[in-house]
This record gives C-alpha cells, structure tokens and sequence, in this order.
C-alpha cells in the first residue's frame, strides 16, 4: 500500500539513521543512513541476513537505543526513549516463570502504571480469544512453545499499542506451530488497524504476512530495496499467509528477493 | 491435560508395576544402606573403647551421651540446662543468617545498581570471602564484647559469600527479561523489584542454604571465646576439665541442630519451588 501523496503522515518514520556500536575491540557501524516511512495500519516485513542490524531498527523505533545520527519519528515526534504507542515482541516468549498466565499479560501495564482492574479485563478477554482461556492461573512451563507466544502476544496488545514491532517472533518454534501462529497473529493485527513492523530472516514469512518488504544489505546495514507485495485475489483481499504461499505471484517475489539478499552459505 | 492424568488414567501395565517395585526395591536399598554407615559408625564408637582398643577417655562412647544428657538437662546456680545452651546457638544462628541474608541481598543489589561500585569492591570482596575469619575471633572479642562478637563473628563468616552469591545471581538475570521490561518503558527500580529479585529466587534460597551452615559455624566458633552459655561453650567447658562425654553430647546436639536447620531449609525450599 503505497502512500499516496499528500496523505496523513507516516505513523512511524526514520531519517537518515546511522547507528554504531562502540566496544574495547573498537566500533561497529551496524545501520547507514537508513530512512523509511511507514504509514498507518501498514504491514512491514525488514528482511536481512543475521547480524545487519535489522534487530537493532526495531530498538531504535521501540526508543530503548538511541540511534548514533539521524531522527526517529513516531507521528512525528522524535522518540526519546521507550513509548507506550509501541509494542515489541522479543524472539522468544520470555514469560517469567514466577508469573501465571494472566499475571505475566498484564507486566506491561503493570510498569506503565496503568488501572489493574481494566488491564486484567483485558487480558482476559485477548487470552479467551486466543484459546488460552482455561490456561489463567497456569505456569509458563505448563503451556506449549505455541500458546506462549500468544501469551506474549498478549501481552504486547494489553498495553493497546498502535504500533507492533516483531522481531522474529516465531524462531523458536517448530514449522508448523510457525506457520499457524504467524497466520493468526497476522489476522489478529490486521483486525485490530496496528502498524506492524515485522524482522525476519524469513523470506517466506515476509512475503506471506507483509503488504511491503525492505531488506537490508549486510552490515553495515543499508536499504537495498523497498518493494510492495500485492497478489490478485478475487474479493480483493489479501490471502492469509499460509495461502499466500500458493499464490502464483509467491515465487517471483521470493526469487526477487533471494537474489536482492544475496545470500552465501559459509562453511 | 496432562501427562500424568492419562498415565494415571490407564490401567498400570505388568511392566510398569514391575518397573514401579524396582524402583521402591531400589529407594528402600538405599534407605537401609544409610541406616546401617549410621548402625556400624555408632557401633565402632560403642566397642572400640570399651575393648580399650582406643581410648575412651578421648572418645568417650555414645552408650555414655545419654546419661550425661540428663544430667546436663538439669540446670544448677553454677550453669544453665543443656537445652538452653543449645537454644542461644540456634538463636545466634538464626539472627546471624538472617541478618547475613538481608545485609547481602542489599549489597548486592547496591552492586547491581552501580556497576563501578562492583568493579572497584570486586578484589576486595574476594580477598575478604578467601580470607580465614576465624583468625579475628579474638579482635572481635574485644572490639564487640561478650555477645555481640559472636553474632559478629557468625555474620563475618557468611556475609561474604552471601554477597557473592546473590550478586552472581543478579548478573545471571537473563538480558532478554530485562530488555523485555525496558520495552515497556521500565525504570531501574521496577527491573530490579520485578524482574531481577523475584528471577533470584532459587539462588536467594541456595545462598540461604550455605549460609545456615555458615552462621552454625561462625556461632560456635564465637562461642568458644567469649561465651558462658551455647553449645560452643559447652564443648569448650568440657575439653577444658576433660569430661569428652559433655563435649560428645554437645556436638551431637550440634549435629541434630544443624540438620534440622537444614531440613527445615529443604523444606522451604519445596515450598516456593513448587510455586514455580
């Protein structure tokens, strides 16, 4: 969906970021000159092979890095540390396991100090329609790699973000259990108008859940190429991901962007 | 849901039982095996001096505790009851672990807030966990007096590695948790009283574990200087007018005491365990 001109402005927008690393062994330069705009309820994909900084983007955006040059813009003002308009989810769950379910949905509003009662409410009320309704006062450990990330899910959305950033999100889960979740997460954030701002090194999973894929060249990390994602369905609606994988535009995107990542297998 | 209600569901199968027997065979096995080191250790200390085999003047012999126990039971002008002796060790200890627990999460949380404040102390921590404390029960004698070089000599003895403990297990907090709370935009205090202190629970509970035995130590050391009541100066009463039957029964005591301790740690520790 590209923004068309004169329209509202980006939700979520990087000018000429740099970012670099400072160590005793000396310093990395892990993102150039990176400027992006992402406009409301956009779907991106930042796809790049490890190590290209793309993780480090999604610390700028959520504020708790400050990039080394350049601006970062969320509705236009200058991010100055960690916002509540923004929901990070990690690539693992990382529930706490001295939490039950319900208390580990409602950590972030807990931090933000916001009102407990509703806070639960709402947790609740995410984690029924995500099926872990009976799974309340449970133990992380006694839930599956699947049902945890939803709990993170979860507890990402109780905080009512705008804008969600998901860094790998389903990495540590198996193949299928992956393709069902990014489905339904995909859904769930298209429903609900969030900007997604998704990283993967996945070229399937970016294809499949984002309306635009950027990737990123090898560190230090630059914009290689920015390209919409569309297919022709006939209600005009964008297929869920696992059906995007059949459509017949599926492989020219993938080989595209195979080619764009340049990928080299080492060893 | 779980695994264990369909196990529990299904008809045990032969195997299972006959997997289920071998295994109690197997727990009872080692129960008696216990039993019996205890039986033939009892039994050795019993005969040996008895056949003058060694001395039983230094040995005295465990037939010989109980009697002794009852008589030191009874409490005259001269000296307390042996069970009041044994309580002001158990209550040294207990305020000395206590407060060993306290005073070390709070430096180690200090340590955790201001890194440099732990990359200055950190030789001098280490230095202080290798030295011998022991060597200071006379200073302390003198610098503390009577009762509190005791408590003071109890905590010296398991501070320092109390703090080590902790703050290891403060460092060990997983970055990602913490970056996880960052996100939500977490002050420093709301990551250490959210995700670093209750993340350290199993650790707070195995430096509470070496630190019983530690303060047990550290007590009846103490004892041995400057006391007139504990079990340290029983030990140390006895070795001087050479009744080794006072000194055995209160080292058994001892034993019991610090076993108990023990368990009772064990114990707690199932408890949060459980909970997790």
């Amino acid at each position: 969906m590209e923004r068309p001109p004169g329209a509202a402005e980006p939700k979520v927008e990087l000018r000429n970021v740099g970012l670099r690393y400072f160590g005793r062994e000396g310093e990395t330069e892990a993102l150039r000159d990176i400027s992006l705009a992402i406009a409301p309820g956009e779907f991106v994909a930042i796809i790049g092979q490890s190590g290209c900084g793309k993780s480090t983007l999604l610390s700028l955006i959520s504020g708790i890095l400050g990039p080394t040059s350049g601006d970062v813009l969320i509705d236009g003002t200058p991010v100055a540390g960690p916002s509540r308009k923004v929901g990070y989810m990690l690539q693992q769950d990382y529930l706490f396991e001295w939490r039950t379910i319900l208390e580990n949905a409602v950590l972030g509003a807990e931090i933000q100090g916001a009102d407990m009662t509703r806070a639960r409410e709402r947790a609740t009320q995410l984690l029924t329609r995500y099926g872990l309704g009976q799974f309340l006062g449970h133990r992380p450990r006694q839930l599956s790699g699947g049902m945890r990330q939803r709990v993170a899910l979860a507890r990402t959305l109780v905080t009512g973000p705008d804008i969600v950033l998901l860094d790998e999100p389903f990495s540590a889960l198996d193949s299928q259990t992956r393709l069902a979740l990014s489905d339904e997460i995909a859904e769930i954030l298209r429903r609900e108008a969030k900007t997604a701002i998704l990283v993967t090194h996945d070229i399937g999973e970016a294809i499949g859940m984002a309306e635009r894929v950027v990737v990123l060249s090898r560190r230090p990390g630059q914009i290689k190429s920015d390209r919409p994602i569309r297919f022709a369905t006939p209600d005009g609606r964008r297929p869920a991901p696992f059906a995007a994988r059949n459509a017949p535009e599926f492989n020219g995107y993938f080989n595209t962007l195979w080619q764009e990542l340049e990928v080299h297998v080492e060893g | 849901m779980s695994k264990v209600e369909i196990l529990t569901l299904a008809p045990p199968s032969a195997e299972y039982a006959e997997w289920l027997a071998r295994e109690r065979r197997n727990r009872l096995t080692i129960r008696g095996t216990q039993l019996a080191l205890l039986l033939i250790f009892l039994i050795l200390w019993e005969v040996l001096p008895r056949a003058q085999i060694v001395n039983p003047l230094f040995t005295s012999y465990p037939s010989a505790l109980w009697p002794t126990f009852l008589e030191l039971l009874k409490s005259t002008p001269q000296s307390a009851g042996i069970l009041t002796h044994a309580w002001a060790t158990v209550l040294a200890t207990i305020i000395g672990f206590t407060a060993a627990m306290l005073i070390g999460i709070a430096i180690a949380a200090a340590l955790w807030w201001w890194r440099s404040l732990h990359d200055v102390l950190d030789p001098y921590l280490v230095v202080a966990n290798a030295m011998p404390k022991t060597a200071f029960v006379p200073i302390f004698y003198i610098w503390l007096g009577a009762t509190l070089s005791i408590y003071g000599m109890s905590l010296a003895i398991s501070l320092f590695v109390t703090i080590l403990m902790i703050y290891n297990g403060f460092q060990g907090t997983d970055p990602n948790k913490i970056k996880l709370a960052q996100t939500f935009g977490a002050t420093k205090s709301q990551i250490l009283a959210k995700v670093v202190l209750p993340g350290s629970v199993p650790t707070l509970i195995a430096a509470l574990k070496v630190n019983v035995g530690l303060s047990l130590v550290g007590v009846v050391v103490g004892e041995f200087q400057s006391a007139n009541l504990g079990l340290g100066y029983l030990i140390q009463y006895g070795s001087q007018i050479f009744k080794l039957n006072i000194v055995m029964t209160a080292i058994t005591i001892l034993a019991i005491v610090s076993s108990l301790m023990y368990l009772a740690i064990s114990w707690l520790e199932a408890v949060v365990m459980r909970r997790r």
